[in-house]
């Protein structure tokens, strides 16, 4: 697979860039002046409540793209992406509760659900969890593995369609099973917590804080220039012909199935990747991540913004979580009619989402 | 009261004592004296009901004080009254004393649960009163037990002859408490000798527990193959109205966890309309419970179709997401409603209790009736698509929908009928749910993966295949659980199911056509 180079420059226009200068302003430099310079009192300061919003909102939407990249570009719906996420998260996750030491509650080198086992060492899969590098890699290894065996199974056989997206819901099921089990060691459906530090800087630092901030924008950018840089070369061509007439892409000579492996498991990478910041900023990873009805929340944020436009991704992973934190706090009740409304109004309504919507406005 | 004359006062006195060993001691002697008069007092003991009152035993009931020697009434005021306090060991002793006390009557239902009891709680001091029983005792049943209740004494004896007759009793009586005490003697001590020292003897044990086991098996097998029938055919009541939406009209209905979650609702309704106005009734409540979640869920279902489904003909993913939305506002409204604890829905009587096996199987009534429930809608299933007309109409439609409505067919009507069809029956389903687990909003959600997993196995838009599927998935599970636990097992049937897609993408029965996608 060949993506033809074209100039980077000319992935997006003037205005395009302009913006995205400006969010990578705001990322890097406004957000962590406001939290660490401007006084509490100021009406500038930002709380660490909205650093860690903005922050997961980030997470989410970088899921979002990957979303949007494999339904909207290859028609591929996955009902499993949450899993990718939550693996990445756990990678992370178990590189954190070694960085805990012995300061858990128990006093002891292992983590608290561990003695609460009664296990005496790491099980043997622990291994290496303590070097940070080791943690990246699996970050990106552990959910593309899966995503590949799974992907070429499923591709192989030409799985696709509903059954596909049934097929995945049940993969992320079966994970989350798995995980929710004491003895599989995950810390079962507690999951992992309570984390302390991150390459040796306390997570309660705002400081710390900042940089994962910083470093979350920096990728959510760069996954929009990487996904942008796809499906503007030939290759996302191609997996857009697959996306609408997936026999016909094939009978003209090309190996669909090749194509639909390489941008699936990229698009469990960068979930996973997602998963990866996601947790030392909210401090909490456990199964209910992989719940089947996490990862069709995932397809509701790309279908709100209009799937086949990056951009929506981004939109739509912003506002319907930005609503559910407002919602959930103000009328918990209201939330689950509001995303229930939300699916049946935008798959009725607004097939292409508000970018669509937005488009046929102008014209 | 006639009083225990037979015992001496200075036993029962102990009764009194502050020590629970000489407590213990003191129940003992009653049960050795055998005399059946002494059983109020050993209740009254029990309820924690026996009071001393200076150096008199007295029995506090409703206010009421009577001597517990002479029966005669005692003026409360005078009294200065103190608990007896017993422990859990004292209220086995004494529970186990009460029963070996009664192995006399008359009356046989007394018998055989005292002698079930005896046998539970069998102590060296019930050893006569047994030995006597069994020679007056022509029932069966009851025999049975008092000779497993006398092996279980007799294997503690010092006589490595009565031991041995003891195990041989024990190795016929074939119940799973026999299994569990012969084993525990094969056990070694904490320092390494034999619990059981003479060698023949456990040679002996050793036999008696594969004679257990080998009588064990069969009950054993039929056990677990019930419970995978029975499981199964719960997978087949969830996926069957899956079937037939997604199989037949191809809509992927994510909301059809919810029409079982309602289907379970509408029968904890039922049943609470019952327990208000028929009381009488209560056991017959299920029956009228299965029209009404039908009735109720089907009616759901048609308005589904008609306001939001039948927009989506043709685009299933949409289909997906839109009837996930649906089933979120369905179980936030049913947590509104109902609350977000589970309800409680109970057993008519006629379906609580079970069917003995033996060798510790029992089959639960209320998972046979299931079982047959099933098999009864399938068989209803079956008899409308290929009996009747709509049943025509409905295969007319699925085959090629434009001929069907070139030919006169109203295929609008057709869907929104088949799509209420599906709901009722995961309503029936929900019925049968309501009866085995726990009814609460997120019920439905447990079994979408499930349901979907049988269709998708069993091949798409095929009754026979849903049917073989659902079972097999029962058992390949209710197999591979004692040896994987339920989670991996069920893990291993999800990957199962995946490999086996990729030998039959169709499914176990696809549908023979040439019919080429897009």
């Amino acid at each position: 697979m060949i993506l033809p180079v074209g100039r980077f420059s000319q992935l997006y226009d003037r205005r395009g860039w302009l913006w995205l200068g400006l969010f990578t302003a705001a990322v890097v430099l406004v957000v962590p002046l406001l939290r660490l310079l401007a006084p509490p009192t100021s009406a500038f300061y930002l709380s660490d409540y909205y650093v860690i919003l903005i922050g997961k909102i980030m997470c989410y939407a970088i899921v979002a793209l990957a979303m949007d990249l494999i339904w909207g570009y290859a028609g591929i719906l996955s009902l499993g992406h949450g899993l990718f996420f939550a693996l990445g998260g756990y990678a992370m996750g178990m590189y954190l509760m070694r960085e805990i030491g012995n300061e858990g509650q128990y006093r002891s080198f292992l983590p608290d659900y561990m003695v609460f086992l009664d296990w005496k060492e790491f099980p043997w899969y622990w291994a290496g969890t303590e070097y940070f590098w080791l943690a990246v890699l699996k970050v990106i290894l552990v959910p593309g593995v899966i995503a590949y065996v799974f992907g070429w199974f499923a591709f192989r056989s030409r799985i696709r369609g509903v059954y596909f997206s049934i097929i995945t819901q049940a993969l992320t099921f079966a994970f989350m099973l798995l995980f929710f089990r004491n003895a599989t060691g995950f810390g079962g459906n507690n999951g992992f917590t309570d984390f302390k530090r991150i390459l040796g800087f306390s997570l309660a630092h705002p400081g710390t804080r900042v940089v994962i901030f910083a470093v979350t924008g920096l990728f959510l950018i760069l996954t929009l220039l990487l996904c942008r840089y796809i499906v503007k070369s030939k290759f996302g061509r191609v997996l857009m012909a697959i996306r609408d007439a997936e026999s016909r892409a094939m009978f003209s000579g090309y190996n669909t199935r090749d194509y639909k492996l390489f941008v699936w498991t990229l698009s469990a990478v960068l979930c996973g990747i997602a998963g990866a910041l996601y947790v030392p900023q909210v401090g909490i990873i456990n199964p209910s991540e992989m719940s089947p009805a996490n990862s069709i929340e995932i397809a509701i944020w790309v279908a709100v913004g209009g799937r086949g436009t990056l951009v929506g991704a981004l939109v739509g992973a912003g506002i319907v979580n930005g609503a559910k934190s407002y919602l959930t706090v103000a009328w918990p009740a209201i939330w689950q009619y509001f995303l229930g409304a939300l699916f049946v109004v935008v798959t009725l309504f607004l097939p292409h989402g508000i970018m669509g919507w937005r488009r046929g406005q102008t014209k | 009261m006639p009083v225990a004359r037979a015992l001496d006062e200075a036993a029962l006195n102990q009764l009194a004592a502050e020590d629970s060993d000489a407590k213990l001691e003191a129940i003992n002697g009653i049960v050795a004296a055998g005399d059946p008069a002494a059983i109020p007092l050993l209740r009254a003991m029990l309820n924690e009901n026996l009071q001393r009152s200076g150096t008199r035993l007295v029995i506090v009931a409703d206010d009421k004080v009577t001597d517990a020697l002479t029966g005669t009434t005692v003026d409360a005021s005078t009294a200065k009254l103190e608990p007896i306090t017993i422990n859990n060991r004292l209220r086995g002793a004494l529970e186990g004393a009460i029963a070996a006390l009664k192995l006399g009557s008359p009356d046989r239902q007394e018998r055989l649960s005292a002698a079930k009891a005896v046998a539970d709680e069998a102590s060296e001091e019930m050893l006569p009163l047994i030995k006597r029983a069994l020679e007056k005792e022509s029932d069966k049943e009851v025999k049975a037990l008092l000779g497993q209740a006398r092996a279980m004494i007799e294997i503690k004896s010092g006589d490595a002859a009565v031991r041995r007759a003891a195990v041989k009793l024990l190795g016929e009586s074939a119940t799973p408490q026999a299994k569990q005490i012969l084993e525990s003697m094969l056990l070694k001590n904490s320092d390494g000798s034999f619990a059981e020292p003479d060698a023949g003897v456990r040679q002996e044990i050793q036999n008696a527990i594969s004679a257990i086991e080998t009588r064990f098996i069969l009950p054993q097998l039929a056990g677990a193959l019930f419970s995978g029938l029975s499981l199964g055919s719960v997978l087949l009541l969830a996926a069957l109205g899956l079937a037939i939406t997604f199989g037949l009209m191809g809509i992927i209905n994510m909301a059809h966890g919810e029409m079982l979650m309602l289907g379970a609702y509408a029968t904890y309704v039922v049943q609470l309309l019952f327990r208000q106005y028929l009381p009488d009734a209560l056991d017959w409540y299920v029956v009228v419970a299965v029209p009404a979640a039908f009735l109720v869920t089907a009616l759901v279902g048609i308005a589904l179709e008609r306001t939001v489904i039948r927009f989506l003909y043709g685009r299933p993913l949409e289909t997906l997401l839109t009837t996930w939305g649906i089933s979120l506002m369905l179980i936030q409204f049913v947590r509104m409603v109902f609350g977000a604890q589970n309800v409680e829905v109970g057993n008519p009587s006629w379906m609580s209790g079970g069917w003995d096996l033996g060798g510790d199987v029992v089959l639960p009534y209320n998972r046979i009736v299931i079982v047959f429930f099933a098999a009864l809608v399938v068989l209803g299933m079956w008899l409308l698509l290929s009996r009747t007309r709509l049943g025509l109409y409905v295969r007319a439609v699925t085959q090629n929908r434009t001929m069907a409505d070139c030919m006169g067919i109203q295929t609008p009507r057709v869907d929104w009928l088949t799509f209420g069809l599906g709901c009722g029956i995961a309503g029936l389903g929900g019925v049968a749910l309501s009866q085995i687990g726990n009814v609460g909003p997120d019920l439905g959600q447990s079994y979408i993966v499930d349901s979907f997993m049988v269709v998708v196995l069993g091949g798409v838009g095929q009754l026979a295949g849903t049917v073989i599927a659902a079972v097999g998935l029962g058992e390949i599970n209710k197999f591979l659980e004692p040896y994987a636990g339920a989670v991996l097992g069920k893990i291993f049937v999800l990957i199962f199911i995946i490999l086996f897609i990729q030998k039959r993408p169709q499914g176990m029965f696809a549908l023979k056509g040439r019919t080429a996608e897009n």
